[in-house]
């Protein structure tokens, strides 16, 4: 079974894509052998009403994929009264986690505001991620120019939280060599594949961090699911090295939130 | 342009997609990437681990193996440079005879000049193709733009001997570098030669445009290498200029070979289309120059 860790319901602003409706998605997850998968809403990453966002993200998992879909609702520190989504989102929503969009909601991971929200998140035993871009800059609308999150700081914000659980996704040029070592090393991080590239590109992955810093996530629907399941085969991974990125990363992962 | 019913036919007639064969082209989880017959037109030895160019041949072909892909169209060898002398440009085509010599069944070469050199490039032409065993021109990348006319006697060339041009371009939204080609420039080099095959390397990288700027023109042709695995790429590249005019490539080893294929295996698209696009349509283009050569097809 996998657990993926980073699928979006809803709707891509720019197109439609394939497995687009919650019930379709689900379907094609499925036939892929899914057995579970952390899902965040494209809706969270322009909406003001994120509450709205969330409790959409909240219903879609409930109606359409009861112990398949886990929803990670979105919290924007720069909203006001933003310490009400992320209670919503624990105690209404009972969500594993949130995912944050920090270059689309305008601040860097500097910010005193971001500070805050991880503080609270950590003593919610909530599962952070960060979406660190969602599209190639050389390919985005030309009204919407956003560049990748610049994660220097994380390193830094993972000692000061330690028990922080952050998994960072779409982890693409934006971050690259010693920079993720950095943040891998600084706590309790992980990554995910869905932007992994390069020849072999998941086996040079995990021989130079631990296996058990690495997530299967393929960033689905935006982009083709085949992508991250052709990388895992790519990649030649001995069975015990897949089953952990493919299952028991995430399901480790989830087990201690529920602890 | 050939007809569909004519490409069907031949494509059954050589068993080209696993569909003729009752075999499975689409992909689940845990089962081989299917039985399409796969050819990469992009790849380079770049950003491949390995000291010498058999050791980084070993690795492509062992991921080739992985993934079902049975061959290779290989260009720019390390791709050291951005901006190649002569000299380079030779040491780096000499790096891609070795890798085919190395793995005869599994690549071809295709030669890697620039008009920016241009007696030198038709030199290296004559050398590594008319009498050498290079299949194709490309991936060009270097230093000017392809619509320059210093492309035409080149355009000439890969006529003459019905080779295909493999040409970098891109529609970055920042921007272009200096020098870079856009499909803009690929069309305008492809109406001056109508004779000519080209493929787009990346169709734009924002293929949204890059399919729309090349449609009208139809000896061009969307090569699908080199940019992220977005849903709906390929349904719109084959809705738009028809099965026959797209081709799969890696731009191995920057991209990995999977993302890339997925491209193909994970399209909303019929299978014959699958077929075509895995390979089918490289097969059909680089036909005129194998078969000269004597190599089987």
């Amino acid at each position: 079974m996998i657990i993926d860790v980073n699928v979006s319901l809803s709707r891509w602003p720019f197109r439609r894509l394939v497995g687009d409706e919650t019930a379709d998605l689900v379907a094609r997850l499925r036939k892929h052998g899914v057995g579970r998968a952390w899902a965040a809403s494209f809706g969270a990453i322009l909406y003001k009403d994120i509450g709205d966002s969330n409790a959409r993200l909240a219903a879609e998992c409930r109606t359409h994929g009861k112990d398949f879909l886990l929803p990670f609702g979105t919290v924007n520190p720069k909203l006001p009264d933003w310490q009400e989504d992320l209670r919503r989102c624990h105690e209404d929503y009972r969500m594993p986690g949130i995912r944050l969009y920090p270059n689309y909601h305008g601040y860097d991971l500097r910010d005193p505001a971001f500070a805050e929200l991880i503080k609270l998140a950590a003593a919610r035993r909530l599962i952070v991620q960060i979406a660190l871009c969602m599209e190639d800059e050389r390919t985005q609308h030309p009204l919407l120019h956003v560049p990748p999150v610049d994660c220097a700081p994380l390193p830094e914000v993972l000692k000061r939280e330690p028990t922080l659980r952050l998994v960072l996704i779409n982890c693409g040029p934006a971050i690259r060599g010693h920079q993720l070592e950095s943040v891998l090393a600084a706590g309790e991080a992980y990554c995910d594949i869905s932007m992994v590239e390069g020849i072999e590109g998941i086996a040079r992955l995990v021989e130079r961090f631990s296996p058990q810093k690495v997530l299967f996530g393929s960033d689905f629907p935006f982009f083709y699911f085949e992508s991250a399941l052709l990388k895992m085969r790519e990649s030649g991974l001995p069975e015990s090295t897949k089953n952990a990125l493919e299952e028991g990363n995430a399901r480790r992962l989830l087990d201690s939130v529920a602890t | 342009m050939p007809s569909r019913r004519t490409l069907l036919k031949s494509l059954c007639a050589s068993g080209a997609f696993g569909l003729a064969r009752g075999q499975p082209t689409s992909l689940r989880a845990g089962e081989p990437a299917g039985r399409l017959r796969i050819w990469d037109i992009h790849s380079h030895l770049g950003s491949v681990p390995g000291d010498t160019t058999e050791k980084r041949m070993e690795v492509l072909v062992r991921c080739m193996d992985r993934l079902g892909i049975e061959r290779l169209l290989l260009s720019q060898g390390y791709s050291a440079d951005k901006h190649p002398t002569p000299d380079q440009f030779r040491e780096e085509n000499d790096r891609v005879m070795r890798a085919v010599k190395a793995f005869p069944d599994r690549a071809y070469g295709s030669v890697y000049l620039s008009p920016a050199y241009l007696e030198f490039s038709l030199q290296e032409f004559d050398r590594c193709v008319r009498d050498g065993p290079m299949v194709a021109i490309g991936e060009i990348e270097a230093d000017m733009r392809v619509n320059v006319p210093e492309m035409d006697p080149i355009a000439e060339r890969a006529i003459a001997l019905q080779v295909p041009i493999l040409q970098h371009e891109w529609l970055k939204a920042g921007g272009n570098q200096p020098g870079e080609s856009t499909p803009y420039d690929v069309v305008e080099l492809a109406r001056r030669h109508p004779n000519l095959q080209i493929v787009c390397a990346h169709t734009g990288g924002d293929w949204e445009l890059g399919i729309r700027v090349i449609r009208s023109t139809k000896n061009v042709y969307a090569g699908m290498a080199g940019f992220d695995p977005t849903s709906g790429a390929t349904e719109m590249a084959v809705r738009e200029l028809g099965a026959e005019r797209v081709i799969y490539g890696s731009d191995v080893g920057g991209r990995s070979f999977a993302s890339q294929l997925a491209k193909v295996l994970g399209a909303e698209i019929p299978e014959y289309a699958k077929a075509l696009i895995a390979g089918g349509n490289l097969r059909r283009l680089l036909t005129p120059i194998l078969r000269a050569k004597g190599y089987r097809v």
